[in-house]
């Protein structure tokens, strides 16, 4: 497909501008302090790790289908691994949380890997939500009960069913658009993604007015309008990786960059009150896995469901 | 290098490898930091993974020489758990029976000691089945302090494995843990074993997360 030799070349360009830039400031900044400032030793661990993720996802992208299912099989399994130990758990919920690791996410991997829609949207919802509490009701402990079902369900649901709704994509039967869906992934992952730094770098140029202080001092009113402005632009130019007309693909991305807004907002929340700053420390300069995926994990159920509405038969 | 060295170096860097992928343990190196010095790693113990992830979390080198002291009663117990603590795993099994023991433990350690290798060794005598953080020390560890001052006694908390794989779980659960490793414990002149013990377990408890908020935060 030249769609995706263009679109790596595209990012291979992107990542060596980034990593270039880097260097030349880093190299600037040695010649008057001894010390790199944090935020430049922060930018360049970030820009390491991106071309560790975007090498990641090239070669899962490489497999095709079933390299893109087992990339996000994994990403749930680091996602879920990180909700977890920040949650409240009693000795009586191990089978649970084994069975959330070794029985849930093959199971729900395996339903998009056979493509069977009909039981794959609702595995997570309807039979995961009540076997769990029914199963940690016979475990006999109700300490704390409400709040541990509700914590696992919670983790489930974002680490689990939102993050498979992004190779869901690929079951998804769009007229004149048959074997493109790794596409289509590309170009969700590249707007949120994409928006997620252009809000980090709107906020940091123009950033005064905060959209929740008590939550994050780093999302602005300024980051967030001009984070979803250029990332409709961005979404806009990748039209040729979608169905969709330039309009849509800008309205699409613009909608994507939202609903990744609010992933970073919920995760910071929960963030707060456990009292952690990252997730994790998977990856280098951004914290851990959950740090990069919160707003994939909003964006992506949302995008799925608006895409097999109005575009599949 | 012999038949039995090679299925233990082989059976520790399965075990490493497992420990990594399933807790993705990060060593936190806040009081020490890792060197070639002959050491002995006292730790809190809930799980049967304890040792594991610590020796995990060392430098492959000193990974290599450190040995864990574990309870014969319960190693000894069938012949494959035999096996496995002995020729796989290579720990230092002491008799923790009072009354009946045929070996000092305080010699069997000592010996290991003296072959040069690190110990890591769980002075509350047993898995901590209560709500309590930490138990009561027993005296092995100032009895080591005394014999061998010249080895340092470094306090190792270790995170989360009770949740990962607690008393009687056979899978582990894949959580995050970590390591700390705090400043080394050095027995005062004239220092007497009931002080000894409780400033090393305190010594220990400072490192655990709910200890560390309140000292960050007055």
């Amino acid at each position: 497909m030249a769609e995706t030799v263009w679109l790596f070349l595209g990012l291979l360009g992107v990542l060596t501008l980034a990593s270039a830039i880097a260097t030349m400031l880093t190299w600037k900044s040695r010649r008057t302090t001894d010390v790199l400032p944090s935020t430049l030793v922060n930018l360049n661990s970030r820009i390491k790790a991106w071309w560790i993720m975007i090498g990641g996802i090239s070669v899962a992208f490489l497999f095709g289908k079933q390299g893109v299912i087992l990339l996000f099989a994994f990403v749930s399994f680091a996602s879920l691994r990180e909700y977890v130990t920040l949650t409240h758990t009693r000795r009586g919920d191990h089978r649970i949380l084994i069975g959330m690791f070794l029985i849930i996410i093959p199971i729900q991997y395996y339903l998009l890997w056979i493509e069977w829609y009909g039981l794959y949207s609702i595995f997570v919802p309807v039979y995961c939500f009540l076997a769990m509490p029914a199963l940690t009701a016979i475990s006999g402990d109700t300490e704390r009960f409400l709040e541990r079902v509700s914590e696992q369900q919670w983790g489930i649901m974002l680490s689990v069913y939102c993050i498979s709704h992004v190779p869901a994509l690929l079951t998804l039967p769009i007229p004149g658009f048959e074997g493109k869906g790794l596409l289509l992934i590309a170009f969700l992952i590249a707007t949120v993604q994409g928006s997620d730094v252009l809000q980090y770098v709107f906020g940091k140029l123009f950033g005064k007015r905060k959209v929740a202080p008590k939550i994050s001092p780093s999302k602005t009113w300024e980051g967030l309008i001009g984070g979803i402005i250029s990332a409709s632009l961005l979404g806009a130019s990748l039209v040729w990786l979608t169905p969709f007309t330039v309009v849509e693909a800008g309205l699409m991305a613009g909608l994507a960059c939202v609903m990744g807004f609010f992933g970073g907002l919920v995760a910071s929340a929960i963030k707060r009150d456990r009292g952690v700053k990252d997730w994790g420390h998977m990856i280098e300069g951004h914290g851990g896995m959950l740090d990069r995926a919160d707003s994939l994990i909003f964006a992506a159920p949302v995008f799925f469901h608006i895409v097999r509405y109005f575009w599949t038969i | 290098m012999n038949v039995k060295a090679l299925m233990r170096r082989t059976c520790a860097m399965l075990l490493a490898g497992l420990a990594r992928g399933v807790t993705g343990v990060r060593p936190i190196w806040q009081g020490s930091s890792p060197s070639d010095r002959q050491r002995i790693y006292f730790a809190n113990h809930c799980s049967h993974g304890d040792f594991i992830l610590l020796s995990s979390s060392l430098p492959p080198r000193e990974r290599e020489r450190t040995r864990a002291v574990a309870g014969a009663d319960y190693w000894k117990r069938n012949k494959l758990r035999h096996i496995l603590a002995k020729d796989l795993l290579n720990t230092v099994l002491v008799d923790r029976n009072w009354i009946e023991r045929s070996d000092d433990p305080m010699v069997i350690m000592l010996d290991a000691l003296a072959d040069g290798s690190s110990l890591i060794v769980f002075p509350e005598g047993t898995r901590n089945m209560t709500e309590e953080p930490l138990l009561r020390f027993r005296s092995g560890l100032y009895n080591l302090a005394v014999a061998r001052p010249d080895v340092e006694l470094i306090p190792c908390w270790i995170e989360n494995m009770s949740r990962v794989l607690p008393k009687g779980a056979f899978l582990p659960v894949p959580l995050l843990c970590r390591v700390v490793f705090g400043t080394p414990v050095v027995l005062e002149p004239d220092e007497d074993r009931k002080d000894f013990l409780s400033r090393a377990r305190q010594s220990l408890l400072d490192l655990s997360p709910e200890q560390q908020k309140v000292l960050n935060h007055g």
